[in-house]
């Protein structure tokens, strides 16, 4: 069954073209992966998903319903999460209250609620607590839960990126270069944590250039270039694609 | 856990009332004056520090919804009704059937008809977050240096129009503003026999406001909030949304810089174009800063103290220079204000025996 329904979407910056008539889909339960070299638009094409850019034409369809055009919170209140290629934590707040953000569309407490303390806010801030303090302990960085998130380590970093994306219960998981920076035990260990996301019901969407985990985790591939789509097949079939090996791969410098 | 919450504010209140109670024992009752307009004056500055330093906006047009509060409340509590309702205007008559007019004479004996306080207030406060609501709208799409000098556009609009228009008193302002009954026996105003009360009046104000705006932070929206100050982009995609949030706090401090400005005016029983001045709003941000930004206590604290040395004229004339000096050395060199040296974590920690 298709979640999420891409269909010839065009993104243009001044003169470059940055995504040219993309289409794919995404299965519900699917892990997969877009990959390409720097600058093919995999970052722009997340952004187009999740409403941070606006699209130039063509349509995105989540749930068999339009998202393009939506704001990117409304995208999130549709049930769609991500993370960024540059972590994007919220400075001056805790690990734990970082991911407690992320639950914002899990609860509903507005200015009102909030100002008089009124009863019904808190068991939902004791449930917010107690989901996200879970959270933290699946990424194992559970003791970290009150430092200060944007002094932690890099690696922690995306590990409180990655749990704030959780929190909000996402129906697809969009992760921008979610091994970008960590080395091979820490890459290793988001292969796993990729693998156990999906065996939960999330669907994922990744960008990845560690070639190792997008061919070890992913069902299925796109590979894009300048814009464009070249492919789409499962990673066997994309290993041994001719285009993508003189395109992609063909580089002297494989990883990138 | 519920009650340990109160604790704090408990001793605010307590501290409050010993400030009182010390002016009585050292028969320096006349400091109370400045006491309560200092109470007011931190009104607006908590409710600025909540859209400065938990949202990470800025507004240089605070003075602005203050005035619009004061003065639309001095206008209509002091404007004479009396020829429309012999006119027969029916509108007029409507309000006098509702009884929301009150009588009363001057010193030559005509006879005067105004509408009461309470109702003043309530269209003061519904104006003044109308104005916030549709200024911020537009204006809160602007970041940074572009907010702050769209915000001070306004404020300036709103020190000009005061100062121009005829019913507003010009540069004269508006003098007589009736006292504000709340509730039989309860009376804001500046009768020298009233002055205590008006203090805990002023203070009961503060600490209320204070309270919710601490619940506030606190809460779901409090931490949205500070999520928008820390990355806007990332609170939009959690779900935050942020023009909503921003509006709604602009809208709030502005309702609260408003009632301020309501009775305060009451309470001197006139209101001057200078509280519209931009000066006034540079002192509002000023105050803030130096409360460390993210700190409803430090401040409370600032405000109250700064307020009150200035009231008391210990700056004499160069008042406004002193805070706009503040501001510049706050931004220098320690953006996050002075009072933010992690007393309340090491006395959390001290507590809890950590
Ligand atoms: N906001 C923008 N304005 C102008 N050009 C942009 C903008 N964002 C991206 N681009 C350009 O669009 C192209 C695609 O960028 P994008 O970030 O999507 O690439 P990417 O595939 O994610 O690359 P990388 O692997 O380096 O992350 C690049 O040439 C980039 O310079
Ligand atoms: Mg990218």
């Amino acid at each position: 069954m298709t979640l999420l329904d891409v269909k010839n979407v065009n993104k243009r910056f001044g003169g470059l073209q940055a995504v040219s008539d993309v289409s794919f889909t995404v299965d519900r339960g699917m892990i997969k992966a877009v990959i390409g070299p720097n600058g093919a638009g995999k970052t722009t094409l997340f952004n187009l998903i999740s409403g941070n850019t606006p699209l130039n034409s063509g349509t995105i369809s989540f749930n068999n319903k339009k998202i393009h055009g939506f704001k990117p919170y409304q995208v999130a209140q549709c049930g769609i999460s991500r993370t960024f290629q540059n972590i994007k934590l919220f400075h001056d707040m805790t690990a734990l209250e970082n991911v407690m953000v992320g639950r914002h569309t899990k609860s509903r407490a507005g200015f009102m609620a909030g100002m008089f303390h009124l009863p019904f806010t808190w068991g939902e801030e004791k449930e917010i607590r107690h989901k996200c303090l879970e959270l933290l302990e699946l990424l194992e960085i559970r003791e970290l839960a009150d430092v200060e998130a944007t002094s932690l380590s890099f690696g922690q970093q995306r590990a409180v990126e990655f749990a704030r994306a959780l929190a909000s219960e996402p129906d697809l998981l969009l992760l921008d270069e979610p091994a970008a920076g960590l080395n091979i035990y820490e890459t290793a260990e988001i292969a796993r944590l990729i693998s156990k996301i999906r065996s939960q019901g999330i669907t994922v969407l990744l960008v990845e250039h560690d070639m190792s985990l997008v061919m070890d985790i992913s069902d299925e591939i796109v590979v894009l270039s300048f814009g464009r789509k070249i492919a789409e097949d499962t990673p066997r079939e994309i290993q041994q694609n001719k285009e993508v090996i003189q395109i992609y791969l063909g580089d002297d410098d494989v990883e990138n | 856990m519920k009650t340990q919450r109160f604790i704090p504010f408990f001793l605010l209140a307590l501290v409050l009332a010993g400030l009182q109670f010390l002016t009585q024992i050292t028969d320096t009752s006349y400091y109370l004056t400045q006491m309560t307009m200092t109470a007011y004056y931190s009104l607006v500055i908590i409710g600025l520090c909540l859209v400065m330093g938990y949202a990470g906006q800025i507004s240089l047009g605070h003075a602005g919804f203050f005035a619009i509060g004061g003065y639309t409340s001095a206008v209509l509590t002091t404007y004479n009704l009396i020829h429309l309702l012999e006119k027969g205007n029916s509108f007029v008559l409507f309000l006098a059937g509702k009884g929301l007019l009150v009588n009363g004479e001057n010193l030559y004996g005509e006879s005067l008809l105004y509408v009461t306080p309470w109702l003043a207030c309530i269209l003061a406060l519904v104006l003044t977050a109308l104005i916030a609501f549709l200024i911020g709208i537009p204006v809160l799409k602007l970041k940074g240096h572009y907010l702050a000098m769209a915000t001070m556009g306004f404020g300036i609009i709103i020190y000009r129009v005061v100062l121009a228009w005829e019913i507003m008193g010009e540069a004269d302002g508006i003098s007589d503003v009736p006292g504000f009954t709340l509730m039989p026996g309860i009376t804001v105003n500046g009768d020298f026999s009233n002055r205590i009360q008006n203090y805990y009046i002023a203070c009961t104000i503060l600490l209320v406001a204070f309270i919710l705006l601490q619940n506030l932070i606190h809460s779901r929206v409090g931490r949205a909030l500070r999520a928008i100050h820390g990355s806007e982009e990332a609170a939009d995609a959690m779900g935050v949304n942020t023009a909503r949030y921003k509006l709604y706090t602009f809208v709030l401090s502005a309702v609260f810089a408003a009632l301020a400005g309501i009775f305060l005016t009451h309470y001197n029983g006139g209101i001057g174009p200078s509280e519209a001045g931009i000066m006034k709003s540079v002192r509002y941000v000023a105050i803030v800063a130096i409360g460390g930004m993210a700190s409803m206590w430090g401040t409370l604290i600032m405000a109250s103290v700064l307020n009150f040395l200035s009231l008391r004229g210990l700056f004499g004339s160069y008042d406004d220079a002193v805070f706009g000096v503040i501001l510049i050395i706050i931004m220098l060199f320690a953006p996050d204000g002075i009072l933010r040296l992690h007393i309340w974590q090491r006395f959390k920690k001290f507590k809890t025996g950590k």
